[in-house]
């Protein structure tokens, strides 16, 4: 059972929820840029949160399926197709060996997500499978996929073989969805001037009040110096009441860090362990999907919220996923 | 945590806590870059191995600081807790019972070879007008001290190294650069290390080592670790070469 990659796309590459425990060791923690669409994915076909699966940025690759296989869309739409005819996204999907799946336009957001029943089976690094690119290790080869690669798949587990039963016999047409999606909630949300909501950064206090109030008041843009290390942006110029250097410390997803030339830049799934640039903010954990979907030139605000109200959002988004969870564990049992 | 610590006789100095976003907290040791803070946040850091706070996912020390990041699911344990207060008054409790640690064991430094200047430090010269010293004496008192991997970070393997002559010191780039080099040597204010992979970054790069810092097939994967001691060795292009070959 493997997907045979067709054409490889601007860059795909494999991604579960990321290598954690060796940041001590300067090992990135990679994983999905948008987590919460690939443990969305992973529940529509049954398979746990943390499986892994293909992140796919901007332009799709076009992949044919040796085997049947039970699987789901999510995240950015790029327009996929399935054998050329439309598919909806954040649906289970059967498809039967020999179907192609294809990407055209991207229309809103720039990574979608390919979660496949039994998960990727490339072999785990330090306990994960997330492709680490500048590194050269984890996923298929270390390396984003091309023509020809083959990726392994697992073995579907019990809630997966059975959402697949009732898909298969309704895709006489090489492929079925579900009826049944995720609610809105667990969709993601296009807005044509997305917010970003933010807490204070340690060094906030240290940039001049002006800066402080720019950071808030003034719209950035993602530049083209934007990949999984982090989104160098173009907004107000930001400047610290001080010359003093910083000791190197932890940053982390969703640092906003400004370096000395006063243009700020927000670290994503393949940001570096520690930096030394002062943290003006920090991208709160519920809004990482709406920041790992930006495009380069797009625009957005950051907007600041509490550190509790952070949490608050954290917390119910986790219930969210908690209680999609529950809902398809239902949809097996009746 | 599931035991409460004994008291012990002398507790860590201040220790300023602060959120780092909605899922990480930050313990910042005072007393500027030392060997003294590098051994009581690994005093501490031990501890909080042995004794884990609430929802504790990984721990990240650094020169002054140790970032502990955490689940706030789990830290919040259903909404009966506010995540962040309640893995601070844990981390808070045990900092109060966690004495400082004697200063590591002296070990022998690891001998790291560089070739300093030319292409291989194509920011000798900068620092050298920065300084007002002349290239060979910033080579001199750079590969002169025994200096502490205080930490590991910012890439893998990447050593962040204490002892640097403080007449080096030298602001990082405006700009960083889009890359830098595999084993290039660099200056950020205060401090110097070694780049282990090719990364964008911002450092003064005086030199370049022909030796590999990390390999994922190595056990553990980094070649240096904190609390060892390393000293750089100056080496002629013709020696890089050479050693470089015998690397890959």
């Amino acid at each position: 059972m493997s997907l045979n990659i067709l054409r490889p796309g601007l860059l795909t590459t494999v991604q579960d929820l990321g290598r954690h425990g060796y940041q001590k060791d300067g090992i990135i923690v990679s994983g999905a840029m948008d987590a919460t669409a690939l443990r969305v994915g992973n529940l529509l076909v049954g398979n746990a949160e943390e499986a892994a699966g293909l992140e796919i940025t901007l332009l799709g690759p076009k992949i044919c399926f040796e085997a049947d296989h039970l699987i789901a869309l999510t995240g950015a739409n790029l327009s996929p197709t399935l054998n050329g005819q439309p598919v909806r996204l954040h649906r289970a999907t059967w498809v039967v060996a020999g179907v192609e799946l294809a990407f055209g336009a991207p229309v809103a957001g720039s990574r979608a997500y390919l979660a496949v029943a039994g998960g990727l089976a490339t072999a785990p690094v330090l306990g994960s499978r997330s492709t680490y690119l500048r590194a050269g290790f984890g996923g298929l080869h270390g390396r984003a996929l091309q023509v020809g690669d083959a990726l392994p798949v697992g073995n579907p587990g019990t809630v997966g073989q059975q959402l697949g039963q009732q898909l298969a016999e309704g895709a006489a047409a090489g492929w079925a969805q579900a009826r049944w999606a995720p609610g809105p909630e667990l969709r993601p949300k296009s807005a044509r001037h997305p917010i970003v909501r933010t807490i204070r950064g340690p060094e906030f206090a240290t940039f001049s009040s002006r800066s402080q109030q720019a950071f808030w008041q003034q719209p950035f843009t993602v530049t083209t110096e934007a990949d999984r290390m982090g989104f160098r942006l173009q907004g107000p110029l930001l400047e610290r009441e001080t010359t003093a250097e910083l000791l190197s410390t932890a940053v982390a997803f969703g640092t906003v860090q400004v370096p000395a030339g006063g243009q700020a830049i927000v670290l994503l799934a393949d940001h570096q362990t520690t930096g030394g640039y002062p943290r003006i903010a920090q991208v709160i954990s519920a809004d990482f999907s709406v920041l790992a979907q930006l495009a380069p030139g797009q625009a957005f605000r950051f907007v600041e919220v509490s550190l509790a109200e952070a949490q608050a959002l954290y917390l119910a988004q986790e219930e969210q996923l908690r209680a999609l969870r529950r809902g398809i564990a239902l949809k097996v049992l009746t | 945590m599931s035991t409460v610590p004994e008291p012990l006789a002398a507790p860590a100095p201040n220790v300023r806590l602060f959120p780092l976003g909605d899922a990480a907290i930050v313990l910042e040791f005072g007393g500027g870059i030392s060997a003294a803070t590098h051994a009581a946040i690994a005093a501490f850091r031990a501890r909080l191995v042995r004794l884990p706070c609430v929802g504790l996912r990984e721990m990240v020390p650094a020169f002054t600081t140790l970032t502990v990041y955490y689940d706030p699911w789990l830290a919040g344990e259903n909404g009966r807790y506010a995540p962040y207060d309640r893995v601070a008054s844990q981390l808070r409790a045990l900092l109060a019972t966690t004495a400082v640690a004697e200063a590591a064991t002296e070990t022998a430094a690891v001998e790291i070879p560089v070739c300093y200047g030319g292409a291989f430090g194509p920011d000798l010269d900068f620092v050298a007008r920065h300084t007002k010293l002349v290239p060979a004496e910033v080579i001199a008192r750079h590969s002169a001290p025994d200096y502490l991997v205080h930490m590991i970070g910012f890439a893998p393997g990447f050593p962040y190294l204490g002892g640097l002559d403080a007449q080096l010191a030298t602001p990082r780039k405006e700009q960083p650069r889009p890359l830098v080099p595999a084993g290039a040597v660099g200056i950020a204010g205060p401090q110097t290390g070694i780049y282990s992979l090719p990364t964008p970054g911002g450092w003064q790069l005086i030199g370049r080592t022909p030796l590999r810092l990390f390999n994922p097939a190595w056990a553990p994967p980094s070649r240096l670790q904190a609390g060892q001691h390393l000293r750089f060795v100056p080496i002629s292009a013709a020696e890089f070469q050479r050693l470089q070959q015998h690397e890959s």
